[in-house]
Parts: structure tokens; sequence; C-alpha cells
């Protein structure tokens, strides 16, 4: 199978689907890998490193889009390069499937498979293929060395001889993989960072990368199924601005990263907190492309607002290592559709068919909603939770079996019972309360046990039940040729040995437990 | 100088409260070495009340059998390694289990036994009949555990397609011969109370071959149960309450310790007992996917440098390594470097209820740091590196995920959530349970293959 890489067209996309090293990966898989002319330049890969890594070089994007079986492609294609695709083509690709239905009906038109690598589900057997969480967490990443560049200061705090510099203060929007890797790059650079997030659940990860987790006194918790935020009440909202007020007077560096899947993105940092900020602050929009969150922002440009805070809206792609990523990413997706060997587009597969938007000419979006809040624990098939109302019908169901079956029990021991007092001597009765209500105690004690004792209480018990040395004391005879003498010696020897083992043992055991 | 029958019965009392002391003491670490003292001096009460009683004859053989015993018990409870504790646990079973057997067949020789009749005769039949019964399931089915605890009976379940049918047809062979027994004049019956001990003896070594090494914490506590009933048993025909409390407390003890154990494998009691488990699972199996990558020491060491919370999952390899002593080490290094480093027990972690923790102990970990595995399993996501030495079906996902497996059901430790896994393990063979563990394949695990205790002081050697 022939698998392509076209050169992205878009002046602003540096990044190419493939690097010398997925080349190798991909032929590894068993796939036969064409490269267009030039395609790597912006990323830092030339002709001859893809050649040497195996690829062949095809001159234009024809070669790619008319001959290929799989094209793998960064940014979303144009029109133009949709009508070189043939018919039956698979393509990799950006694609933003929620903003962009048009495009979808052209590749469905056109009979291309197209997969959205954007559109793959964020469960844990699909992180590998994640393309969001690699990119993002490069972003991230960056967003910080380009605020600390246009800060020009130091992030760290120092005492020099020369004088005190005090650390930069760092708030960071939106907790997800952006936002985290922001913190943690932040973080190492010495600086003070607040983290915000609508959702309470990422307090600890916040917590975690290093930064102070800001929240406001309204409880209201923005988590949802889909592992994105909601959109929150208007009284949240109020006191957010509030808070981000706050902030902006004391912050040197903002960055936000909150982005709603198919929306603009939210308005979070306003014209009055901008007008807030210390002059010479800057602010990074990770959203710049989907509208930004800050209202001055301008997609593609960086700009000096009139109280002299910068206004970051563009991101160098770190396009060498965003690409290696990138590719990555795709080779995972490959692996999972089969390789060249096995090579099968398997709609039944909750990853393949959630990314695959359009296939045999038919538009297949949206797919169907899958759960993938991190606090609903592991693999897909635990998440359907029965809601309380059902939890409490089935436990007041249990409840009432369980009575009935108490109930049964109870009557089936008490005519036990009455059937041995009737025909059972008086002392045996005597013996078996004793037994029985022992057996309770015991029940009752070792509950009580603490796990970790476990072991100590079985050498204990063990040792206990060597108490049948009595029963070897009693039957001894003072005639060492009975029979009796010697079966008992033998009881009591090995009783014995069972009761003082067992008792040394736990002692030694013991003495190691120590706080 | 005999002491009066109420002042034996006394005393008697006294020695059961003490025993409900003892192990009511075992609840916490604090109280647990005042809980064993309690026992012992119960044991002295228990056993000089006896001696002293009237009746009470051959003090001479009395005497040299508890001296030879205290000399061997010592000697052998001193020199047994901790990670040889289950064996020592199972053969003293056996031993319990024995002392029933022969107490029992003397009760039935006593001549004052002989005495009894009507109903009262009967019934002592009975017990005597049953006390042997499971007193030889106790000592040879403990021998057995023995064996396959130390390795010397091959630990995988040993089964065949008749083998309920064959058990069942045997218990009911022997409550025939039960009844001829208790018909039997005088002494006559000791040719059935023969013929049923031989078959209890058989039955206790095949209920225990059939059951699989993975399983052993059950059937360990199962018989330490059965040496209670064996002893319960032998308080009846010897009209005795305190060996009745005694065995009644121990049986019930056994018991709940092995529902624990069969609840944290999301297994029955019977399905354990009587290996049904091993029938085959429902459903296609789930494929593995992903690829299993290894690292070197000298990069998991740089990989704990890096972290900030480390758990580890200690399993019967590390028992088997005996590396808890450089494990403790290790975490000692980490934890002076300011790491957060807990560890993670499964409750059926080892081949013993608790062995891991007694294990740990041993090599002076401090408890506060070992946790359950509920109590640990929340935190796993936020952990940096989850070391698992030696555990394998107590880490498998396909418990949570895949209905097919046989575990799946069986509450595990969440290893796979944590940033990354390191396994270590001498080679990529399934664990107890024969299931092949998807987590070795997850893109943050990573193996390292070796002997347990050198790959952990190798590690060391890096940190250092």
């Amino acid at each position: 199978m022939k698998v392509g890489v076209p050169s992205e067209v878009s002046p602003g996309e540096l990044r190419v689907a493939a690097t010398p090293k997925t080349v190798k990966r991909l032929q590894k898989q068993g796939f036969e890998v064409y490269i267009q002319q030039n395609a790597g330049v912006k990323a830092n890969y030339s002709d001859k490193e893809f050649e040497e890594a195996g690829a062949k070089i095809v001159p234009s994007a024809a070669d790619i889009y008319g001959k290929m079986d799989i094209v793998l492609k960064v940014k979303e294609p144009t029109a133009e390069e949709v009508g070189m695709m043939r018919e039956g083509l698979v393509l990799l690709s950006y694609l933003w499937p929620a903003q962009n239905q048009e495009l979808l009906q052209k590749l469905a038109n056109q009979k291309v498979n197209a997969v959205a690598m954007d559109a793959i589900p964020r469960i844990s057997r699909a992180q590998k293929m994640d393309v969001l969480s690699s990119m993002a967490n490069i972003a991230g990443y960056r967003a910080v060395i380009e605020g600390s560049y246009h800060f020009g200061r130091f992030l760290n705090g120092q005492i020099t001889a020369a004088g005190k510099v005090e650390p930069a203060k760092v708030l960071v929007i939106g907790a997800g993989v952006a936002g985290l890797a922001a913190i943690g790059a932040a973080n190492s650079l010495g600086a003070i960072v607040r983290a915000f997030d609508t959702r309470k659940e990422v307090a600890e990860q916040i917590a975690s990368m290093g930064a102070s987790f800001l929240t406001v006194d309204i409880n209201e918790d923005g988590a949802t199924a889909s592992g994105y935020s909601k959109e929150m009440s208007k009284e949240f909202i109020e006191a957010e601005m509030k808070l981000f007020l706050e902030q902006a007077k004391e912050v040197d560096i903002v960055i936000t990263t909150a982005q709603i899947p198919g929306k603009p993105a939210p308005k979070l940092w306003l014209d009055y907190h901008v007008a807030a900020m210390k002059p010479g602050s800057v602010i990074v929009d990770l959203a710049a492309a989907t509208g930004g969150n800050c209202a001055l922002t301008k997609n593609g440009e960086v700009i000096t607002t009139s109280n002299g805070v910068k206004i970051v809206g563009k991101l160098d792609q770190l396009p060498t290592q965003a690409s290696q990523l990138y590719g990555n990413n795709l080779c995972h997706l490959l692996d999972d559709m089969g390789k060249a060997e096995k090579w099968k587009i398997d709609m039944e597969d909750a990853v393949v068919s959630r990314a695959m938007v359009t296939y045999n000419g038919k538009i297949n979006w949206p797919p169907a909603p899958l759960q993938v809040s991190p606090t609903a624990g592991g693999g897909a098939k635990k998440v359907v939770a029965p809601t309380a109302e059902e939890t409490a019908k089935s436990e007041a169901e249990a409840a009432k079996k369980k009575a009935t079956t108490t109930l049964i029990s109870l009557a089936v021991i008490g005519a036990l019972l009455l059937l041995v007092g009737k025909y059972a001597p008086s002392e045996f009765i005597q013996h078996f309360t004793v037994f029985v209500l022992a057996i309770f105690v015991g029940w009752q004690v070792i509950s009580n046990v603490s796990h970790s004792l476990h072991t100590p209480l079985m050498a204990v018990t063990n040792a206990i039940s060597g108490i049948i040395v009595t029963g070897g004391l009693l039957q001894t005879k003072n005639d060492p040729g009975n029979i009796m003498t010697i079966l008992a010696t033998v009881a009591i020897l090995v009783a014995s040995i069972n009761i003082v083992g067992g008792f040394v043992v736990t002692h030694r055991m013991l003495k190691m437990f120590k706080k | 100088m005999f002491i009066a029958k109420e002042i034996q019965t006394a005393a008697y009392l006294f020695a059961s409260i003490l025993f409900i002391l003892s192990l009511s003491g075992l609840s916490s670490q604090e109280s647990a070495k005042r809980g064993v003292l309690y026992g012992i001096v119960g044991m002295i009460v228990a056993i000089f009340a006896t001696v002293m009683g009237k009746g009470v004859e051959g003090h001479v053989f009395i005497i040299a059998a508890i001296a030879v015993a205290s000399v061997i018990g010592i000697l052998v409870a001193r020199k047994v390694e901790m990670t040889a504790m289950p064996q020592l646990v199972a053969i003293l079973h056996s031993f319990v289990g024995l002392a029933a057997v022969l107490v029992g067949i003397g009760s039935y020789l006593d001549p004052a036994t002989q005495a009894l009749t009507g109903a009262e005769h009967t019934i002592h039949l009975v017990e005597v009949f049953v006390g042997i019964f499971i007193g030889a399931i106790t000592f040879t089915g403990s021998i057995v555990a023995w064996g396959k605890l130390d390795g010397k009976v091959p630990s995988k379940p040993w089964s065949f397609a008749g083998l309920q049918m064959m058990n069942l047809i045997l218990v009911i062979a022997s409550t025939v011969l039960g009844v001829m027994f208790c018909m039997a004049e005088g002494t006559s019956g000791l040719l059935y109370l023969g013929i049923m001990t031989a078959i209890a003896s058989f039955v206790g070594v095949v209920l225990v071959m059939a059951i699989g090494g993975g399983d052993m914490p059950v059937v360990v506590s199962m018989l330490n149960s059965y040496s209670g009933w064996a002893a319960a048993a032998a308080g009846f025909m010897l009209s005795n309450d305190l060996l009745i409390v005694t065995g009644a407390l121990v049986g019930s003890s056994g018991a709940i310790l092995s529902m624990h154990m069969c609840h944290a494998m999301n297994r029955s009691f019977f399905s354990v007992i009587f290996a049904s488990a091993s029938l085959g699972p429902k459903g296609e199996k789930k494929a593995i996917e992903g690829e299993v990558t290894a690292l070197n020491h000298e990069e998991v060491a740089n990989l704990l440098k890096e972290a900030k919370s480390v758990v580890i999952v200690p399993g019967y390899g590390m028992a088997v390594a005996k590396a808890q002593y450089p494990i403790h080490e290790l975490v000692q290094t980490l934890r002076s470097a300011g790491k957060n480093v807990r560890f993670a027990i499964h409750p059926v972690a080892g081949r013993l209820p608790g062995h891991m923790n007694v294990l740990l102990a041993e090599a002076n970990v401090p408890y506060d740091i070992v946790l359950e595995m509920d109590e640990i399993n929340d935190d796993m996501p936020d952990t940096d590196v989850v070391m698992v030495i030696g555990a394998n079906d107590v880490v498998n996902p396909s418990a949570q995920d895949d209905p097919a497996s046989s575990i799946y059901g069986m509450p595990v430790i969440e290893a796979w959530k944590a940033e990354k896994v390191i396994i270590m393990k001498r080679s990529m063979s399934a664990g107890y349970s024969g299931e092949d563990n998807p987590l070795f394949y997850k893109p943050n695990s990573e193996m390292l293959y070796g002997d347990a205790k050198a790959s952990v002081e190798k590690i060391l050697s890096f940190l250092k």
C-alpha cells in the first residue's frame, strides 16, 4: 500500500505529516512512502533525509492525491486539494468537522474516506493517537516561552548584588493539556503560577504541576462527561470576571487556553481586564485561531495596546518537534487500523468509527457521544452509571430480598434447634450453646482485625487451636504400654509444637511491625 | 494435689476470655503484642488447669512431650525465614489435624466413654467420627498445601472431570461408614473408623491438589478454619467447654478470613474450594494491543529521580526474590530525597493473607506508608511512577474492562492510571490466574526484566 505526504499549502502551516523517523516506522508497518518535493523544508526536514530514510520523492501534489492509497496531512485540505483526490482515498488530517460541513460534503462527494485526527475520541486507548493532546502540549510550552520573550524580564525571583528581582506572576486560564503544559513550563522557569478552570476536578492536577488553583465562591462544577467544560451560569461568570479583574492588576503574563470544540472560543479576558493590566504585561492567547479568549486578540498578530500590554495571537509551532509527534500519532492510528498487511476500516471500532467523518460517500458526523471524564474510572464500559432513583430502587429490592432470606434461614435454624433439643441429652445442649455463642464472638472479634495483621492473626489462631493438647492431657495413662498413652503422647507432642511454634513466630512477626 | 472441678471450670473460663482478648488485640498494630501475651497466658492457664485436674495420669509423658515439643517449636519458629511463613503456618495446621485424629481415636478407645449408654453414647460416637473426619482432612490437606507453597508439589491445579462426583461419593461412603460405626458394639467399630480416616485423608489431598497456587491464601485460611472445627469437635467428644470455645473461635476466624480473601478476588467461596473457577471464561477474549517495551536499570533510576510520587506494588515475586531489604533501602533513599513513596498492597498479594505486610515489616518498612488497595487507588492518577515488583494479576486491567477474562470483576490496583508504570518481572509469563496482562502492553508501561532483588540493588547503585 502506498502512503503519501503532500506539502502543506497554507503559508502559516510549518508542520509536515511525516518525518524521516516516522517514514522508517511506516515502512516497518509495510507501507511504501511517497513524499512531495520540499514537503518537510519548513519543519527542517530535507528531501535528502527523507530519501535516506527510504521514502520516494514525487514532484507534485497531484502525484500524491491522485495515486496513493493513504494520504497523511496536517491542515485541512483546500477545495483545490480535494479536487485532486481520487475515489477511495483514505485521508488522515486535521479537518475540524464541526466547523467545516462544506468541506465534509466535498470529501464525501469525492468518495474520500477521511479521518479527522482532531476527532479521535479522548479515551485511554486512543491517547497515543490524540493529536489535540500532543499538539496542545507543545502549544502550552511555547506559550510560556513566547510570553517570556515578549515580557522581557526574568521569570524567576533573584537576589543579586545588583539588587532584588521579583518573580513574575503567570496566570493560566483553562487547565487542559495546553494549560497544564504551560503551568509546568512557567513553574520550571521560576515564575509564580496561578491557574483557573471551571472544572473542580482539575484542582489536583493543577496543584501537581506546581500552580495554585484559583476558584470563585460559587459552587458550580463545569465538568461534563465529555471531558470538556460546559458553559457556566450568569452568576458564575460574573464572579469569574471579578476574579480575573483582581488578577489582572497583579499578574505579568496571562496565558489563555479555553476552547470549546466546534464553537468560537469563549471571551474570558475582556477589554477592561486588559486596561487594568500593568504596562509591559503580556497576554498569550492560545485560542486565537478560534476567535481568541481575549476580546482584543488578533489572530496571527502580536499587538501592543495603548496601555502597553502585548497581546500575542500567533505562536510558533515548533514545527520540527510538532511534526515528529504528529507523525507518531498518525503511525499509531495506522497501527490500530491493521498496518499495511491487515488494513481494514473497521466501522465497529470505537476510535475509527468516530474519527472517520466521511465514509463511502456519506458524512459520518457528528458521532455518537462517548464519555471520558477523568473521574469516570477506567474503561469506557463502566461509564453508564445508574441514576440515583434506580440505585435506591434496586437497593430497596435487595434489602427486601435479604430480609426474606434472613427470615427463612432463621426459621430453618429454629426448627433444627428444636429437633436437637428434643432428642439430644442436656449435656450436649449445654456444650452446643457454648459452641454457637463462641462462633458469634469469634465472628465479631475477627471482623475488626486489621488487614495487615492477617498473617499474625493466622499464626495466633493456629497457636490457640493447639488447645487440642488438653484432649491429649486428659487421655494419658500411667501405663506406657497402653495404646491410649501412646496416642495421647504423640497428640500432646504435635499440638505443643503447634502452640510454642505459633506463639514464637507471631511474636517474631509483631516485633517487626513498627511505625 | 488436685484442683476441684469448679476451679478448673473457672480457670477454663478465664482462659477463654484471654483467648478472645488475644484475638481482639490483633485488631491494631499497637495492641497486637499484648494480644499475643494474652494468648500465651491463656494457654498456660488452660494447660495447668487441665493437668492439675482430677484423673489426669501419666505426668511423666506429658511433661516429656511438652518439653520436647517446646524445643522443636522454638527452634523451628526462630529459624524459619519470613518468606517461608506460609509454609510454616500450613504445616502447623496439619499438626492440629493430626492431634485431632489421635485424640479422637483415643477418646473412642477410652474405657470411660465405653460405659456411656443410649443417646449419649450415640452422640459421643458421632462426635468422634466427625472430629476424626475433619481432623484427617485438615492433616493431609495442610501437608499438600505446605508442599505446594514450598514448591515440592506443583502449584498448578490438579483436577479431573469426575472430581466433584468422586468427592460426593466418598462423603456418602463416609456417612454410611459412620452409621455402621455407631451401631458397632464395643471397640469393634475401629475398622470403620480406620477406613473412614483413610477416605478423609484422601479427600484432604484431592481437595487441596485441585486448588491453584494463586488461591493459596484462601486455602490456608480455610485449613485454619478446619483446624478450629477439629478442635471444637474434640471438645464435644471430651465434654470440654474450653476446647469447644477455642475451636469455635478459631473456626469462625478462619472462615471469615477465607471469605475476606474470596471477596478480594471476586470469587465465591464455593468456586474456590471446589475449583470450579477453572471452567472456561465466557465470551471472546479481548485482544491485547500495543507492544511491550523494556527499560534498563539506569533508565528506571532516572525515572525515579524525576518522580515526586512513587507507589510500589509488591507481589509474590518480591517474596520469592527476598527483595524486601533492598526495596526498603530504595524507599529510604527516595524518601530522604523528599519524594512521597508508598506501598500499595492488594488483599490477595502473596500466598497468605497479609503476607506482604509481614515481609515489609521484616525489612523495617514503617507500616504507615503501607496502604491497602482501596486507600491508594484514588491516588493513582497523581502518581508519577508505579513500580510493580513481582505482582501480576493484582494489577491486571482485564479485571475491569474485559468480561471474558477469568478475573473480571476482581478489584485490582489501578497501576495503569499512573504516569509511568515499571513492571519488574523475570519473564513475560502469565500470573497465577494464567491470564495475560494487558498492563504490560500499555504505552505508559515499561518492563524491567530480571530477579527483583538484583534489579532493585542495581537501581539503587544508580541512585547513589
